[in-house]
């Protein structure tokens, strides 16, 4: 390079020329690729054609399109419209629980007096809040639709749910309960299927790790389990926010479902539940 | 001149303790999620030690380096004591108490998160906070750094600044400004949310935030192993620098364009304009000057050295080199490694052919056999050659130098490649889980299990990285002479300002953050109804 061999002292005029070709050369850099990706290539693109130049240039920057004239698509069903935060049921008050003592007693007649049920209805008995607080808004809602529940599900206010779903929180789970024991875990329930996008049950409902909304399921009665696996591949029940559950229901087998069902109806709760 | 040789030492010791930790944490993901093992049941445990490999790898270790070595370089290059020896120690002692400050809660499982965080994922706010700790204590030693270079500037006016710390001045104040990405991440979005005052992230938004500091932060990372290139490897081979110009306008280039680039790791993200993407693309390929530059100016010095030494003819002068010397061969295995990641960085940063490998193992393949092979190796060259000169004491075993150097190439060749192999076949990463017995993995299996072993060389290479250095606290006490970089060829006698300072650099880096970033930035900040509940790492329901 020959600035190697500058020996004078740099005069001033020199400085400007660094300074000046330096911001000169990163502008025009700036400018073509500019020019390049945010004309150039929107224009050049043959399966997209822009209402003007001003649209393209929109389009390539990320500012967000709304099509005007096109409607969203709406589903042929009710979506779930819950929000669930995680400090939505840090210490419901005792007043709360209370009320949904008084409440639970129409759910008694499947659910059973103290949330455990002996007609292979769910059992409540200290189910998290957020799981109660959701499916009856569903029910409530229509997202989730059974010909007992929604009947009860529809009279209910924000505020009857809050404490239903107090109230069963508060429920100790199934005491002397015995199940028969298992020996090996279903691999659906460990592993999941990968290569099927399955993640394993496990890492929402418990066992490895608890997601907002995910019931537990240990001793949740096998018909139930295995009803609402049918019913999430069949789509008839769609109130799974992220189709989380269709999507899985979906690729799993009916071995596959039999043995989930069957695993944790007779499984002990696990210490990452209670 | 070093005077502060327990602060250096200090930071290189806190460094390379961690690094071994992270590399036996990383050799145990290696090993159980391979076939050669049944599968270990908890996804969770790998996270874990994926979060604790990468925070120490990623931020702890190269920032350690940086920082003990900037300290080493501001004394020995500017030949004066350092100013502010007890903002060094409170720098140090952020480090130290930030990264343990992360890695607790990291390993009690409450910030499973990786270290690129992962939002709307959230963790531990001390995760966190540990985490900006550490980035506090790293901006004290940007200010130090341009506080003895003031000084020295005063006392010299119109002298060239040396080399060495023109260019690790270069590199702090790019750490300085690529940081701001991560921590306006960290400050506005996720630790709110981690404290409670918030319950939604911005996910897209955030995304663009990290990808400020993910690229640059490359750079940041090799610039240690850049100086040495420089200034450690034509002294240490017996040669002469060949261009000190082109030295300084390397890392100038780095300066300026490692910032407006790191859109190139969100491709795959639907919030950023396709327009955006194809310039951040277009800054990416530039990005290959420098280290072109690098290449040509080091293998000449190279080449001065092999003539130097009695090599005649137009390869005679590679046969004359100093093999033997651990130097030379660091830099030779670093470039091999430089060599090949840098061309896999290629297919990376183009849009189009970003697609067939994007997510997948390919890119883990690439940013350890870039980071942890090319640019690592560097730091264990910076470390024998900086050693006797810290502790008074011979560092003789050369041999062993060799067959760790020797052992790290090959160890990081055996796990990258059949890791780009697999990435091509579909293989994706972060996964901690791979279902083997399936037909359609089956084929991976012997490449994943050959990886593995590679995993094992880089372990035993680690461990006796730290023998050799450990062996040379207890060597024979030597008079050592002062510590000298590489003179260049053609040494500066007066050089513009342009060549002499950052100034204009610095305001053409932020000038093309804002060109680059701005408008992204704000039309994500203006968009509304797009925050998304945060995901509690390890909560209850």
């Amino acid at each position: 390079m020959n600035d190697e061999h500058i020996s004078s002292e740099p005069t001033a005029s020199q400085e400007l020329v660094w300074r000046l070709s330096s911001i000169g050369i990163t502008g025009l850099l700036v400018i073509l690729t500019a020019a390049v990706g945010l004309i150039l290539l929107p224009l050049l693109q043959r399966d997209v054609t822009y209402s003007s130049l001003w649209d393209a240039i929109c389009s390539a920057a990320g500012v967000r399109q709304l099509s005007a004239d096109e409607p969203a698509i709406a589903p042929a069903f009710k979506t779930s419209q819950a929000v669930l935060t995680s400090d939505m049921f840090r210490n419901p008050g005792a007043q709360s629980i209370g009320r949904g003592a008084t409440l639970g007693q129409r759910c008694a007649i499947c659910h059973g007096p103290s949330g455990v049920s002996r007609a292979d209805s769910p059992n409540l008995a200290g189910q998290y809040a957020a799981v109660i607080y959701k499916e009856l808004l569903d029910f409530r809602s229509g997202a989730r639709v059974n010909s007992v529940m929604s009947p009860f599900a529809e009279g209910l206010s924000d505020q009857d749910i809050a404490d239903l779903a107090a109230y069963y929180a508060y429920l100790p789970r199934l005491p002397g309960f015995h199940p028969p024991t298992q020996t090996s875990i279903p691999r659906i329930v460990i592993n999941g299927a990968p290569m099927r996008g399955i993640a394993s049950c496990g890492s929402c409902h418990g066992g490895l790790d608890n997601k907002l909304g995910s019931p537990w399921l240990e001793q949740q009665p096998e018909p139930y389990i295995q009803s609402q696996l049918q019913a999430f591949a069949s789509r008839e029940r769609h109130n799974d926010i992220g189709q989380q559950m269709r999507n899985i229901a979906r690729q799993m087998t009916p071995e596959e479902m039999a043995d989930a069902a069957r695993y944790y109806a007779s499984q002990p709760f696990s210490s990452s539940t209670q | 001149m070093l005077n502060n040789r327990q602060l250096i030492l200090g930071h290189f010791w806190l460094a390379f303790a961690l690094f071994t930790v992270a590399l036996v944490l990383g050799a145990w993901q290696m090993w159980v999620r391979s076939p050669l093992l049944p599968w270990v049941s908890d996804p969770e445990l790998y996270y874990r030690a994926v979060t604790a490999h990468g925070t120490v790898m990623a931020y702890v270790l190269p920032t350690l380096v940086a920082m003990g070595f900037g300290y080493a370089i501001s004394q020995a290059a500017l030949q004066q004591s350092l100013i502010g020896v007890r903002w060094a120690w409170l720098g140090l002692i952020l480090v130290a108490v930030g990264s343990v400050m992360a890695v607790i809660p990291v390993a009690l499982g409450r910030a499973s998160v990786l270290y690129t965080f992962y939002p709307p994922l959230v963790g531990s706010a001390f995760y966190y906070i540990g985490v900006v700790l550490a980035v506090v204590g790293s901006w004290i030693w940007v200010a130090l750094l341009s506080v003895n270079l003031y000084a020295w500037k005063r006392e010299h006016p119109g002298a060239p600044v040396p080399f060495a710390m023109f260019a690790i001045v270069a590199g702090a104040y790019l750490w300085a400004w690529t940081s701001v990405g991560a921590a306006l991440e960290l400050l506005f979005q996720i630790i709110p949310a981690a404290v409670g005052l918030t319950s939604t992230i911005d996910a897209g938004l955030s995304r663009v935030y990290f990808s400020w500091t993910l690229h640059a932060i490359v750079y940041f990372w090799l610039i240690p192993t850049y100086i040495a290139f420089y200034t450690i490897f034509p002294r240490a081979i017996g040669g002469k620098l060949y261009s000190d110009t082109m030295g300084r306008i390397a890392f100038i280039l780095f300066l300026v364009v490692a910032m407006p680039i790191g859109i190139h790791h969100t491709f795959a993200d639907p919030q950023i304009g396709a327009g955006f993407k194809f310039i951040h693309s277009a800054f990416t390929a530039l990005v290959s000057l420098p280290t072109l530059l690098t290449v040509f100016t080091i293998c000449a010095s190279a080449e001065i050295a092999g003539r130097l030494h009695g090599g005649r003819g137009p390869f005679g002068w590679i046969a004359a080199l100093p093999w033997g010397n651990p130097i030379m061969l660091a830099t030779a295995l670093s470039f091999v490694m430089l060599g090949f990641g840098g061309a896999g960085g290629l297919i990376n940063m183009s849009y189009q052919l970003n697609t067939s490998i994007h997510n997948t193992q390919w890119i883990t393949g690439h940013f350890h056999l870039i980071f942890g092979g090319a640019i690592v190796i560097m730091y264990f060259a910076i470390a024998y050659d900086l050693w006797p000169h810290l502790t008074g004491r011979a560092l003789p075993r050369e041999g062993l130098m060799r067959l760790q150097l020797w052992l790290w190439t090959v160890g990081m060749i055996i796990t990258t490649f059949p890791w780009h192999y697999v990435g091509i076949l579909g293989m994706p990463r972060r996964m901690a889980y791979y279902d083997y017995s399936n037909p359609l993995l089956a084929a991976q299996a012997p490449w994943v299990d050959i990886s593995t072993v590679g995993a094992l060389i880089i372990l035993i290479s680690g461990l006796l990285f730290i023998f050799i250095l450990v062996e040379g606290h207890r060597g024979s006490a030597i008079d050592v002479s002062k510590y000298q970089f590489s003179t260049a060829v053609h040494p500066p006698v007066a050089l513009p300002g342009a060549l002499n300072g950052l100034g204009l650099w610095v305001a053409l880096m932020i000038g093309l953050t804002v060109t680059n970033y701005g408008f992204p930035i704000v039309e994500l900040l203006a968009r509304t109804g797009v925050a998304v509940p945060a995901v509690y790492v390890g909560s209850q329901p």
